[in-house]
Order: structure tokens, then C-alpha cells, then sequence
């Protein structure tokens, strides 16, 4: 991974490197338009965004619009802000990200060290699961969770996302179990140890790196997710994503610009503040889930 | 004899306890997944409209879809979309990758900042999109109030240029993700052929272009797939950006699935879009999750 080893002794001149670096720069500037546009502006009074003043730092600070957005602004018909949303986003990703992870792990063990004959074309069925557009399920899914009793509930949402997100884990975990010798695995064996027993005892203390990578994408993924919020929850457990929609696309009344930047920046908060602690296993898991191995 | 059929009895539950983990996710994936897909499938060749109803029609869902100007707009827009930002992200995405690869001070640094967008919502990303386009508030204003008064911008209300303020966000969201996929690519091609080619004395642009470039060619193929599926998916960020407006002009198939489907009550021409966009990712996956679980033998 370092750099330094990489090089690939390429010689510039310096008018090249000058170029070479206005160009990463501006593309750096490019990135960082939005977010600049969001915090700025979540900070003053809607005068001074309507006046021609988006791109100016706040000339009056306050933070009016991020006790608004969280609190009491109009989310559809109560004026309840994001908050109650906020947690039912929490309520959905905690159980899906474990349960989907906890599988993905079982899974990949199972489809690297006890081969069987077509684990393949199921470990193949499963990938392009997670690669479907969801479209060509919503109908029969929306059906399937009233039938279950689940309709319009954050348990029905997290159970949807669980499903469409085992894809994706197993998958991390196979590949990572993969390279791990599967020597250690027999060897285990013929001391007697069992199915579990080696799942807990070997496998497990050196998941680490990968169980975080798992749960980093499962938590990002299943966050920002709209399509599914969108089509199954019910008034009182849309996610946060759903209730940003709400806020900002609502046509009555003033349009508090402000307010819509600063609930966009508190949707934005948990996946954001997951990316800068941890963005290294963020990228991993972008990785494998693009190029395999 | 009991001590053997009892040792029998634990080899073969060992053997079953690997399946056993294993079933409740292939149950899950035989119903919600694949049974699913046969389900919408069928529905498309029904006659259900609010609800799933099992009147059989044929085709006749899928030739009034073709005869919808609705579907027409979806799809060329759609055409225009992808095309565009498959391209530009490669583009952008290569050129940052190449760019990032000459021993960069501050590498570290700007990676991270190419590819935070990637961790955000697309409806967070949508909303600040749509109102810094904005003329009323956004750019346009802005540029004003800096003194171009005649300055006009308002591709995301105009019927003819909104689809590409979609294209610029969705360029913005991943192109950094595609340079992350050729950093990866270019950081694995073997050195020793890169000096050799230096000491014959090849010109930095010769040797991207005969030599690097070329041996790209596993990360120029992940970025097409994983770009065009993106592409066909998209999905929330017309729904922030622009609702599918102005009139028609964003909409693409995934919108009108969804609004055929659950607002307008049209569920067998809903599912014979979706059936539809389920081929044209099937004709794309399929054989590039073939290829790649083969070569894993």
C-alpha cells in the first residue's frame, strides 16, 4: 500500500507538475462544492442565501436552522423535524447490519472450508442478487410484508435490507476466508473439533479487519437507502433519507433553504463521520465489492 | 457396534450442519430474490393494475410500454445519461488515478476528499445539487451578485438540459470511486517493464498510452460494469434533484417504474418495466460475475 515502494519512475518536468497539481486541486475544490454549500448555509438566516449570498460565509451565525431541521420543521403533516426519523433510521440499520453480517460470516466459512458440489453457482446466485435493480421486487415485496405483518414496520424495512444485503457480506467474508489456510482448519478437525467450534475458536479471532468492512458497508448502504424506505415504510417509520425527501420537496409555505441544508448535513452526519474514522475499511469494502480479490 | 453407529451419526450431522448454516439464506434468496423475479415477471404479462391481479394477457402489457411516449423519454434519457457519465467518470476517474500515481505530496490527503461521496445518501447529495443549480438562489445568483449580471444558468428548470445536471451530480458522486478502482490498477502493473521501456527511451505519453493503459484493461472493465449498473439503478437522485422534471425531462426507467407501478396504478406495465431493466443488468452482470468466479478456480 505505501506509495513509496509503487513508484512508477515516471519523469515530469516542472511545468508538468505545476499543471499536474492545479489539475488534482480544482477536482479537490470540485469535491468539496457541496459539502461547503451545505455547511455555510445551514449557518445563516434565509435572507442572506436568497440575497445572492450562497457562496459568502455566514455574515450572522446561527444555528436556528439545525434546531428547526432536527425538531420542529414540517415533515409532511406534523411538525415533528427529523428527529423521530433519525431513530427509526437507527432502529432499521443496528438489527440488519448484525444479523446481515453475522450471516455473511457463517456463509463465507461454509462456502470456503466445507466445499460442497455447486457452492459455487450459489455463492453466484447470491452475488447477483445484490447487483438486481430492485425495481422486480418491490411489487411482490410489498405484498410478501403484509403478508407476513410486517407492512409499513422498521422491522419489515430492516428484514428487506437484511435479505438484499447477505449478497454483499458473504462476499466479503468468502474472499477473506479464502486465503486462510485451510491446513489449520484440518488439522483442528482431527483433534475432534466441530463445525462451530472452529468457526469460534479459529476463524472468528482473525475476522477482525473484514467484520469491520462488513459492517462499515452494511451501515453506509442500508443509511442512505431510499428506494426501500420509500416504497414500504409506514407514516411513523420512515428512515431519514425518506423525511429529508419530505422536508425538502414540501411545497408549502417559505422555502427555509437553510433548514434544508442543515437536515441534509444531519442525514449526512453518521455515514460522514463513519467515512473520516474509519474510511480505509469503507474503500476495502467499495473495492471487493468492483474488483474481487 | 453403538460406539461406531454413534461416531456414524456424528460424522454425517457434521456433514449436515454446513448446509444447515447455509439454508436459511438460500431459502431467503430462492423466495425473495428469485422467486420474486418470477413473480414480477409473470405480473407483467397480467392484467393487474392497482393490485396483482392473474388475468393473463400476453404480451400486451410490454406492447403498449413500447407505444407509451412516457417509457420513450425514460429510455432516451437513459441512453443520454449513461453515456455520459460512463464516460466522463472514466475519464475523470483516469486522469486523477495517473495524475494521483506521479509521487504527489499530499496523496494521502486528497484521496479521501475525491472519494467521500461515495459514503453519502444520494438524496443529501440530491438536495445540495438542486439548490445550488438553482437559478433562483444557486449559481445563476451567485454569479450575479459577483457582477456578470447577463449570467444565466438554469439547466435544471430547462426541459432540454436538465437531464445533464443529473449527469454532473452523478459524475460527482462516483468519478472518485472509479479513480480509486485504476489507482489500484495502476499501483499493481509490474515496474520492471515500465524502466525498461523509459531506458529505450519512450516518451511519458507512449508509455501510458502502448504500455499502462493497455495493461488497465481489468479495471477499465469493472468500471463499465459497475458504472452502467449505477446508471440503469438511478434512481434517488432524479427523485431529489428534479422529481423526474421539468415535465418528463429526467425521467428515467427507474422513476417510471415506480410511478406506473404505485402512482398510477398501472402494476403490469410497471412490472414489464422492470422485467425490462432486469435484462439489460442480467446481460451486463452475467457474464462478468462469470468470468470472475471462473478465474477464481
Amino acid at each position: 500500500m505505501s506509495a513509496a515502494t509503487q513508484d512508477t519512475a515516471i519523469r515530469t518536468g516542472r511545468v508538468t507538475r505545476t499543471l499536474i497539481y492545479l489539475v488534482l486541486i480544482l477536482f479537490a475544490l470540485f469535491y468539496m462544492l457541496p459539502l461547503y454549500v451545505m455547511l455555510v448555509n445551514s449557518v445563516k438566516p434565509l435572507d442572506e442565501i436568497t440575497g445572492g449570498g450562497m457562496m459568502n460565509l455566514p455574515q450572522e451565525f446561527t444555528i436556528e436552522p439545525w434546531l428547526k431541521a432536527w425538531s420542529t420543521a414540517q415533515i409532511g403533516v406534523d411538525p415533528t423535524g427529523l428527529a423521530p426519523y433519525f431513530w427509526n433510521s437507527i432502529k432499521m440499520v443496528v438489527p440488519a447490519v448484525i444479523i446481515s453480517t453475522v450471516l455473511g460470516a457463517l456463509n463465507g466459512y461454509v462456502l470456503t472450508k466445507w466445499r460442497f458440489k455447486y457452492d459455487t453457482i450459489i455463492f453466484g446466485l447470491m452475488l447477483f442478487a445484490c447487483f438486481i435493480p430492485f425495481q422486480i421486487v418491490l411489487i411482490p415485496m410489498a405484498r410478501m410484508l403484509g403478508l407476513m405483518g410486517l407492512a409499513g414496520t422498521t422491522w419489515g424495512l430492516a428484514l428487506v435490507h437484511i435479505v438484499y444485503g447477505i449478497g454483499f457480506t458473504t462476499l466479503y467474508f468468502r474472499n477473506y476466508y479464502a486465503v486462510f489456510p485451510t491446513e489449520l482448519i484440518r488439522a483442528a478437525q482431527i483433534d475432534g473439533a466441530g463445525f462451530f467450534q472452529i468457526f469460534w475458536r479459529i476463524l472468528l479471532p482473525s475476522s477482525g479487519p473484514i467484520a469491520v468492512v462488513s459492517v462499515i458497508w452494511q451501515f453506509t448502504n442500508i443509511w442512505n437507502d431510499f428506494l426501500f424506505g420509500a416504497s414500504f415504510a409506514g407514516a411513523d417509520s420512515q428512515p431519514m433519507t425518506v423525511a429529508l425527501n419530505n422536508l425538502v420537496q414540501s411545497s408549502t409555505g417559505v422555502k427555509e433553504y437553510n433548514v434544508h441544508f442543515a437536515g441534509a448535513i444531519l442525514a449526512a452526519m453518521p455515514t460522514l463521520l463513519v467515512y473520516i474514522v474509519a474510511g480505509r475499511y469503507f474503500v476495502r469494502g467499495l473495492m471487493a465489492g468492483s474488483v474481487k480479490g | 457396534m453403538a460406539r461406531t453407529a454413534d461416531a456414524d451419526f456424528k460424522t454425517r450431522l457434521q456433514n449436515w450442519i454446513p448446509k444447515l448454516v447455509l439454508s436459511p439464506t438460500i431459502a431467503m434468496m430462492a423466495v425473495f430474490v428469485y422467486g420474486f423475479i418470477l413473480f414480477s415477471v409473470y405480473l407483467s404479462f397480467t392484467d393487474s393494475r392497482l393490485l396483482p391481479s392473474f388475468g393473463w394477457v400476453g404480451f400486451e402489457n410490454y406492447s403498449k410500454l413500447w407505444r407509451l411516449s412516457h417509457w420513450e423519454v425514460s429510455l432516451t434519457n437513459m441512453g443520454i445519461f449513461a453515456a455520459l457519465y460512463i464516460l466522463i467518470c472514466t475519464a475523470i476517474g483516469l486522469t486523477l488515478a495517473i495524475f494521483l500515481d506521479q509521487k504527489i505530496r499530499g496523496e494521502g490527503f486528497l484521496r479521501p476528499i475525491y472519494l467521500y461521496p461515495m459514503a453519502l445518501s444520494f438524496i443529501v447529495t440530491g438536495t445540495a445539487w438542486k439548490w445550488f443549480l438553482d437559478p433562483g438562489i444557486g449559481l445563476e445568483n451567485i454569479m450575479q451578485s459577483w457582477g456578470w449580471v447577463n449570467f444565466s444558468f438554469d439547466w435544471i428548470k430547462n426541459r432540454d438540459y436538465a437531464i445533464y445536471t443529473i449527469v454532473l451530480a452523478a459524475v460527482w458522486q462516483t468519478s472518485g470511486f472509479v479513480m480509486a478502482m485504476f489507482l489500484a490498477g495502476l499501483r499493481g502493473i509490474d515496474n520492471e517493464i515500465l524502466k525498461a521501456a523509459q531506458m529505450d527511451g519512450a516518451s511519458n505519453w507512449n508509455l501510458y498510452r502502448r504500455i499502462i493503459i493497455p495493461q488497465l484493461r481489468p479495471a477499465f472493465l469493472s468500471a463499465f460494469v459497475i458504472l452502467s449498473h449505477l446508471a440503469i439503478k438511478t434512481f434517488d437522485l432524479v427523485i431529489a434533484m428534479t422529481g423526474g422534471g421539468p415535465g418528463r425531462a429526467t425521467e428515467l426507467p427507474a422513476t417510471f417504474m415506480y410511478s406506473y407501478t404505485f402512482t398510477r396504478n398501472q402494476m403490469g406495465i410497471g412490472a414489464a418495466s422492470a422485467t425490462i431493466m432486469l435484462m439489460t443488468i442480467a446481460a451486463i452482470m452475467i457474464p462478468y460475475l462469470y468470468s470472475e468466479l471462473r478465474e477464481k478456480k
